[in-house]
C-alpha cells in the first residue's frame, strides 16, 4: 500500500503549483485554471486522510467541493466573459477599477 | 373658607402677552403689539385689584397650590402661590407701576425698532417680577429672581447694536450671578436643615428657635447669604456696580425695572425672610450697616453725575440703601412703605427724565440742559412733584417713608440716623442740582437750532442706538405725547399723596401702611422667644415708643430742615451762582476726582477681577486648556490616524495578485508556526 505521505506531498506539490501559477499569471482564464488545481491538490488530500482513517465524511468533502468548484466555474467563466465585453482584456493588471 | 382667586392668572396674563407679541409681533402693526401688551398688562392689574378687593374677606397668609414640581423624599416644592398683605402691596406696585410704564412706552418706543421686541421683554418681566412676589416657597422664588434677572439683560442691551449697552447688559446678568450664587446656598443650607423651602414651613421651623447671639449659628449663615443674593439684586455694596450702567437701556426700563420694581426684589425678599433675620441679629446689623453705606455712598457719587439718568440711577442705589437700613433696624413695614413710595416718586422721576430727553433730542447731559421750565411744562410739573417728593418736603409721598425710616434707625443706633440724616441732605442736594440745571436757567444745548432747519434731525447729539427714536420728524423742545403725560400725571399724583396712607401718629395719622403689614411683620413676635435680638421689634409692636410724639416732631423736623437746606444749597450753587461749583470742585481737588469717577470702584473691580479673571481665561483655560489639552488631544487624535492610515493604505493597493500574495504568505507563516509548534 501506498503511504499516505505520498498522496499528501503530492497533494502539496499541486496546491503550491496552483498557488504559484495564481500569483504569477496575468491572463485570468490561467489564474481560474490555477484556483482549480488548488482545489484538486486539496480534494487529494481528502481523499488519501479518508482511506487511511476509513472516514467517509472525507469523501464527501470532496463532493462537496467538486459541486461548489462546478457552480463556481459556471459563473466564474459568465464573469469572465462579461469582462472581456467591456473592458477587452484578459489580463487582470488592466482590471483595477477598484485601485488606489 | 378659602375662595378661588385665580392667582395663576396674575403672572400669566403678561406672559401670554409676551408669547403672542413674541411670536406674531413681527408681523403685527405697532398698534397691534401695543394693544396686546397693554391689553394682558392691564388685564393683570385688573386682577390684582379684584383681589385687593376680596382682600379683607380672606384667612391670610392664603394659599393656592397649582401643581407639584419636585417631589423626592420628604423634600417638596410645589408651583404655589402665597398671598398675603405684603405680596398684595408688591402686586399693586408692580402691576399698578408697570401698567402706566407700559402705557408710557408706547409713546416712547413709537419710532423704536424693535417695538414688539421691548413689549415681549417687558411682559415678559411682568410675568417674572409676579412669580416672585407670589412664590410660596423659595425656589418659586428664585425662578421668578433669575427671570427677573433675564429680562432686565434682554432689555438693558436692547440696543445691542451699541457696544456700550451689550457690556452693559452682561455686567448686570454677571454682577447678579455673584448675589444669585449666595442665594442659592442660602436655599441648600435651608433644604439641609429644614428640609423645605416653602415659607410656611421653614418659617414654622425657624419660630421655635431663639435668637443666635454668638455671631456664628446657621440662621446668621443663611441671613448673610440671603442678603448677598439681595445686594446683588437690590443694587448694595459691594454689588451696586452694575446699576449706573443698566441707564444703557431705554428710560422705561429704566423706570420699571431699575427704579420701581426689580431693584427692590432684594428687600422684598429680605423682608418676606424676616423670620429668619429677626432671629441671627448679626446678620441684621450686616444688612443696616450695607444700607446705611450704601445710602451715603451713592447719594455722594450722585452729586456730581452729569448725566440726568446716572444722578437717577445713584440716587435708586442710595434709595436702597434706605430700604436695607430700614430692614436692618427691623422696620420691615418702614422699608416696605418706602419701596412703595419710591416706586412712585423714582418711576416719576424716570419717566419724566425720558420725557426731557426726548424733548432735548436724545442728550442726557444735564449741562447740555437748562431753561425747559416753559418749554415742557407737563414734564417741569410732574418732575418738581417728584423731586420734592424724593427731597422729603411734606406732605410728599417721600416724606412720610423716608421721616419713618430715620425715626425707627434712630432707636436703633443713633449712626444710623446722623448718616441717614445727611443722606437725606445729599439727596435733596442733588436732587434739587438735577432740577434746576434741567429747568432753570438758560437753555445751554444744541437742539434748538433743529427749529430753525425742521427736518434736519439726529445730529451728533443723539445717542448712537437711540438715533432713530428721537428723530421723531420734529426739530426743536417739545413736550412729549399724551401717552406719555398721562402716566406722568397719574405718578405725579401717587407720589403726592402715596404717603398719607403712612401718616404716623406723631403727626395726627394712624399709620395705616404699618397696620395693614402688621400681620405679616409682627406674626411671629408672640410665638417668639424672648430676647434682645428682637428688642427693635418689640419696641416697634407697641401703639407708640415711650419716646412720645414730642421727640418724633422734632426728628421730623430735623429732617424736613435737612431736605430744605439741601434745596437751598442747590438754589445757591447752582441757580443763583453757576460758576461756582466749578471752583469749589477745583479746592476740593482730588478728592473731587476720586468722587466723580465713582471712587475708581469700577476701575478696582477691574483690576481686582475682571482683568485677573480674562488673563486667568485667556491663558490657562483659552490657551492652556481648550487649546493644548483639549483641541490638541482632538486634533492629534486626528492627525494620528491620517498618519497611521497613510502608512497601511499601500497594502490596500487593489492589486488582486499582491492581495493573494499576503494571503498565501500568511498560510504559509500559520503552518510554519503549526509545524514548529508540533515538533517542539
Amino acid at each position: 500500500m501506498v503511504p499516505i505521505s505520498y498522496y499528501l506531498i503530492l497533494s502539496g506539490i499541486l496546491f503550491a503549483c496552483g498557488a504559484t501559477g495564481f500569483l504569477i499569471k496575468r491572463n485570468i482564464i490561467s489564474i481560474f485554471m490555477s484556483i482549480e488545481l488548488m482545489l484538486n491538490g486539496v480534494n487529494l488530500s481528502f481523499v488519501a486522510f479518508a482511506a487511511q482513517w476509513h472516514a467517509l465524511s472525507g469523501q464527501i468533502f470532496v463532493f462537496f467541493v467538486m459541486v461548489v468548484a462546478a457552480a463556481e466555474a459556471a459563473v466564474g467563466l459568465a464573469i469572465i466573459i462579461s469582462v472581456y465585453r467591456t473592458r477587452e482584456t484578459l489580463n487582470v493588471d488592466q482590471v483595477d477599477l477598484l485601485k488606489l | 373658607m378659602t375662595p378661588d382667586l385665580h392667582l395663576w392668572l396674575i403672572p400669566v396674563l403678561p406672559l401670554v402677552g409676551a408669547t403672542i407679541n413674541g411670536f406674531l409681533g413681527k408681523r403685527f402693526s405697532r398698534q397691534t403689539v401695543a394693544a396686546v401688551a397693554l391689553l394682558f398688562s392691564g388685564a393683570a392689574f385688573v386682577m390684582v385689584l379684584l383681589v385687593a378687593s376680596r382682600f379683607s374677606s380672606l384667612a391670610t397668609p392664603h394659599i393656592e397650590f397649582l401643581a407639584t414640581w419636585i417631589r423626592a423624599g420628604k423634600f417638596q416644592v410645589d408651583f404655589s402661590f402665597y398671598l398675603d398683605q405684603l405680596s398684595l402691596v408688591m402686586l399693586l406696585v408692580v402691576t399698578g407701576v408697570g401698567f402706566l410704564i407700559h402705557i408710557y412706552s408706547v409713546g416712547y418706543m413709537w419710532e423704536e425698532g424693535g417695538f414688539y421686541r421691548f413689549f415681549t421683554y417687558l411682559n415678559l418681566f411682568m410675568f417674572f417680577m409676579l412669580t416672585l412676589v407670589l412664590a410660596s416657597n423659595y425656589l418659586v422664588m428664585f425662578i421668578g429672581w433669575e427671570g427677573v434677572g433675564l429680562a432686565s439683560y434682554l432689555l438693558i442691551g436692547f440696543w445691542f447694536t451699541k457696544d456700550s449697552a451689550a457690556s452693559a447688559g452682561k455686567k448686570a446678568f454677571i454682577v447678579n450671578r455673584v448675589g444669585d450664587f449666595g442665594f442659592l446656598i442660602a436655599l441648600f443650607l435651608l433644604i439641609k436643615h429644614f428640609g423645605s423651602l416653602n415659607f410656611d414651613q421653614v418659617f414654622r421651623s425657624v419660630i421655635p428657635m431663639g435668637p443666635e447671639t454668638g455671631g456664628a449659628g446657621l440662621l446668621t449663615a443663611v441671613g448673610l447669604l440671603l442678603m448677598v443674593g439681595a445686594a446683588g439684586k437690590s443694587a448694595q455694596i459691594p454689588l451696586y456696580v452694575w446699576l449706573p450702567d443698566a441707564m444703557e437701556g431705554p428710560t422705561p426700563v429704566s423706570a420699571l425695572i431699575h427704579a420701581a420694581t426689580m431693584v427692590t426684589a432684594g428687600v422684598y425678599m429680605v423682608s418676606r425672610s424676616h423670620v429668619i433675620f429677626e432671629r441671627a441679629p448679626m446678620a441684621l446689623t450686616v444688612v443696616a450697616i450695607i444700607g446705611t453705606l450704601t445710602a451715603l455712598f451713592a447719594a455722594t457719587i450722585g452729586i456730581t453725575q452729569t448725566d440726568i439718568k446716572k444722578v437717577l440711577a445713584y440716587s435708586t442705589i442710595s434709595q436702597l440703601g434706605y430700604m436695607f437700613m430700614a430692614c436692618g433696624v427691623g422696620a420691615f413695614s418702614a422699608g416696605i412703605f418706602h419701596l412703595m413710595t419710591h416706586a412712585f416718586f423714582k418711576g416719576l422721576l424716570f419717566l419724566a427724565a425720558g420725557s426731557v430727553i426726548h424733548a432735548v433730542s436724545g442728550e442726557q447731559d444735564m449741562r447740555q440742559m437748562g431753561g425747559l421750565r416753559t418749554k415742557i411744562p407737563w414734564t417741569f410739573w410732574t418732575m418738581t412733584i417728584a423731586t420734592f417728593a424724593i427731597a422729603g418736603i411734606p406732605p410728599l409721598a417721600g416724606f412720610f417713608s423716608k421721616d419713618e425710616i430715620l425715626w425707627r434707625a434712630y432707636q436703633a443706633s443713633w449712626v444710623y440716623w446722623l448718616i441717614g440724616l445727611f443722606t437725606a441732605f445729599l439727596t435733596a442736594f442733588y436732587m434739587f442740582r438735577l432740577w434746576f440745571m434741567t429747568f432753570f436757567g438758560k437753555y445751554r444745548g444744541t437742539a434748538e437750532a433743529h427749529e430753525e432747519s425742521a427736518g434736519d434731525l439726529a445730529r451728533g447729539d443723539t445717542r448712537p442706538g437711540a438715533s432713530a427714536s428721537h428723530g421723531h420728524g420734529h426739530g426743536g423742545i417739545h413736550e412729549s405725547p399724551r401717552l406719555m403725560v398721562i402716566p406722568l400725571v397719574v405718578l405725579a399724583f401717587l407720589s403726592l399723596t402715596g404717603g398719607w396712607i403712612g401718616v404716623p401718629g406723631s403727626l395726627g395719622g394712624s399709620n395705616r401702611f404699618d397696620r395693614f403689614l402688621g400681620p405679616v411683620f409682627h406674626s411671629t413676635i408672640a410665638a417668639g422667644v424672648e430676647g434682645h435680638g428682637l428688642a427693635a421689634e418689640k419696641e416697634a409692636e407697641g401703639p407708640e415708643p415711650q419716646t412720645g410724639h414730642g421727640t418724633e416732631l422734632i426728628f421730623t423736623g430735623i429732617s424736613v430742615l435737612a431736605g430744605l437746606l439741601g434745596l437751598v444749597l442747590a438754589w445757591q450753587l447752582y441757580y443763583r451762582n453757576p460758576q461756582l461749583p466749578q471752583q469749589i470742585a477745583a479746592g476740593l481737588g482730588s478728592f473731587y476726582d476720586a468722587v466723580v469717577h465713582k471712587y475708581y470702584i469700577d476701575e478696582l473691580y477691574a483690576a481686582l477681577f475682571v482683568k485677573p479673571l480674562i488673563a486667568g481665561s485667556a491663558l490657562i483655560l483659552w490657551h492652556g486648556i481648550d487649546q493644548d489639552v483639549i483641541d490638541a488631544s482632538v486634533d492629534n487624535g486626528a492627525h494620528g490616524a491620517n498618519e497611521v492610515s497613510d502608512s497601511v493604505r499601500h497594502m490596500q493597493s487593489g492589486n488582486l495578485r499582491s492581495y493573494a500574495g499576503w494571503v498565501a504568505a500568511g498560510a504559509a507563516a500559520v503552518i510554519a508556526y503549526m509545524v514548529w509548534m508540533g515538533t517542539r
